[in-house]
């Protein structure tokens, strides 16, 4: 809770205005619109946050954040509830944390993202057999032109980034 | 001129079209890049939604590693999410002394540390003022007339950070193509969101965003883009939003390093139209009216 306590916090300053609604590309497929988002924050309604798929649609444009007149860091604020989600590892939002956490183990592996191994480690993450057909058609195309080629995960190895991974979840822990 | 060029993971995979653009556009304005050894992953916009210090230590990192090879040589960063990604540490490590100093711990351990690192600069703020547009128009020799672009911007090398250009109307891109001899199309999306990574985890919201910036490029030959996400998005999924919008909205999408170069006189080769996935017919008549030979 203490994530959402600070998130608070941050969100303290918010007159509800709406200009960070009004300015978001995505706030047609939200369903509570950014500001009462923020206004769930601020009443400490968790459950009404977590039921709501408004943080996961956010496509990080910086609109909001550039918008807002009280110059609050809404799109750092999406990403902590991105963040409280997939720590949590909710079933509402796996198609979208697995992807993440795909992608920095690719990472942490390898110190660069190795792009087919990424998607591998994503599909094995979500166990859905049909998941890979909906990359099919980029998946195609990139292999045609020599772009990507389908990697099996491979160990840690050269400029892999483990002591860098553990020393931050250090010292997230003592935080 | 020196820059320490940062390529990022997308250019040496699914971008390596911009990257081999971009050093071959530098290299003939006889300007050295200098590729960050080891650099890593810039967290692209994972690391954030995993933990945000996660995704500062792995800016800082990279910083610490420029600073470590030359301190007073700017930061070149062609894709927007990493120019994002490591401009941010440059810029909240100096507000947040706590960030500053977890990011210390952090770095000691592979003996790194920042101390006055170089300024992060994204390749189109460095052509538009380090390099600019006089230069590019001294430097044509095959003017791209008659090529009708428009620009396309996208969000994170215009937002938060207003560094070079209006983060909601931006122009910087006009004057570099109108150096290369091409028609400026006027449009009303240029700053507006490709969807990003939501392409991947939320398509269907996604492609409403594509599906606006395609329609409204209609009547120009090429979308000139300065971000692998962008472009990929742009380039990639034209076949399935025209169904959806019930009419064709195929165009070519290129990164500006390409038209820039083709511009200079490179040869196609040389800045890789072959690893486009958007390139129209109308688009390489054109190209073979310039006298450029068309890849297949
Ligand atoms: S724009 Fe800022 S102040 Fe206005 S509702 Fe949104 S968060 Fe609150
Ligand atoms: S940063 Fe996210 S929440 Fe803010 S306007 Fe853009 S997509 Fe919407």
């Amino acid at each position: 809770m203490d994530e959402l306590l600070q998130l608070k916090t941050m969100l303290n300053p918010c007159i509800q205005c709406g200009t960070c609604t009004a300015s978001c590309p995505n706030e047609v497929d939200m369903d509570l619109v950014p500001r009462k988002l923020w206004r769930m924050v601020l009443m400490d309604r968790h459950e009404a946050i977590f039921d709501s798929r408004t943080f996961i649609l956010c496509s990080s444009c910086y609109l909001c954040t550039l918008r807002c007149p009280r110059g609050l860091p809404l799109t750092a604020a999406m990403a902590r509830l991105k963040a409280i989600a997939a720590k949590r590892d909710l079933a509402k939002y796996r198609k979208s944390t697995r992807f993440y956490k795909s992608f920095m183990e690719s990472v942490r592996r390898h110190g660069r993202v190795r792009e087919g191994e990424f998607m591998g480690l994503y599909f094995l993450a979500m166990k859905n057999p049909l998941l890979p057909l909906s990359f099919a058609s980029l998946g195609i195309q990139l292999m045609k032109k020599n772009k990507v080629a389908f990697e099996l995960p491979a160990k840690p190895g050269i400029g892999n980034l483990d002591r860098l991974f553990k020393k931050v979840a250090e010292i997230e822990e003592a935080l | 001129m020196n820059y320490t060029y940062y390529p990022g993971c997308s250019l040496s995979g699914s971008a390596m079209e911009y990257d081999v653009s971009t050093r071959a556009v530098f290299e003939r304005l006889g300007i050295t890049l200098t590729e960050i050894d080891d650099w890593n992953c810039c967290g692209a916009t994972a690391a954030e939604a995993v933990s945000s210090l996660l995704g500062s230590a792995l800016g800082a990192r990279n910083l610490a590693l420029a600073e470590s090879m030359d301190p007073s040589s700017d930061i070149l960063v062609p894709c927007s999410a990493c120019y994002l990604n490591l401009k941010k540490v440059e810029m909240e490590r100096r507000e947040d002394p706590e960030l500053a100093k977890n990011l210390d711990t952090i770095l000691g351990e592979e003996d790194l540390a920042i101390n006055n690192p170089p300024r992060v600069r994204h390749l189109l703020d460095v052509l538009v003022n380090d390099i600019t547009a006089d230069t590019l128009l001294q430097k044509t020799t095959r003017p791209l007339t008659g090529l009708r672009v428009v620009p396309y911007y996208g969000c994170q090398c215009l937002r938060p950070y207003a560094v070079f250009d209006d983060p909601e109307a931006p122009t910087s891109m006009d004057g570099l193509l109108r150096a290369c001899g091409a028609e400026v199309v006027e449009w009303e999306m240029g700053a507006r969101c490709c969807g990003a990574s939501n392409m991947s985890t939320k398509p269907e919201t996604a492609k409403k965003l594509v599906q606006k910036i395609l329609m409204d490029a209609r009547g120009a030959d090429a979308i000139a883009t300065v971000c692998p996400m962008c472009q990929l998005n742009l380039e990639g999924f034209q076949k399935a939003i025209s169904r959806d919008a019930g009419t064709d909205l195929s165009i070519s999408v290129l990164y500006l390093p390409q038209l820039i170069g083709l511009a200079l006189g490179l040869d196609q080769g040389e800045v890789k139209l072959d690893k486009n996935l958007a390139l129209m017919p109308g688009f390489m008549e054109k190209l073979l009216g310039f006298d450029i030979v068309i890849p297949h």
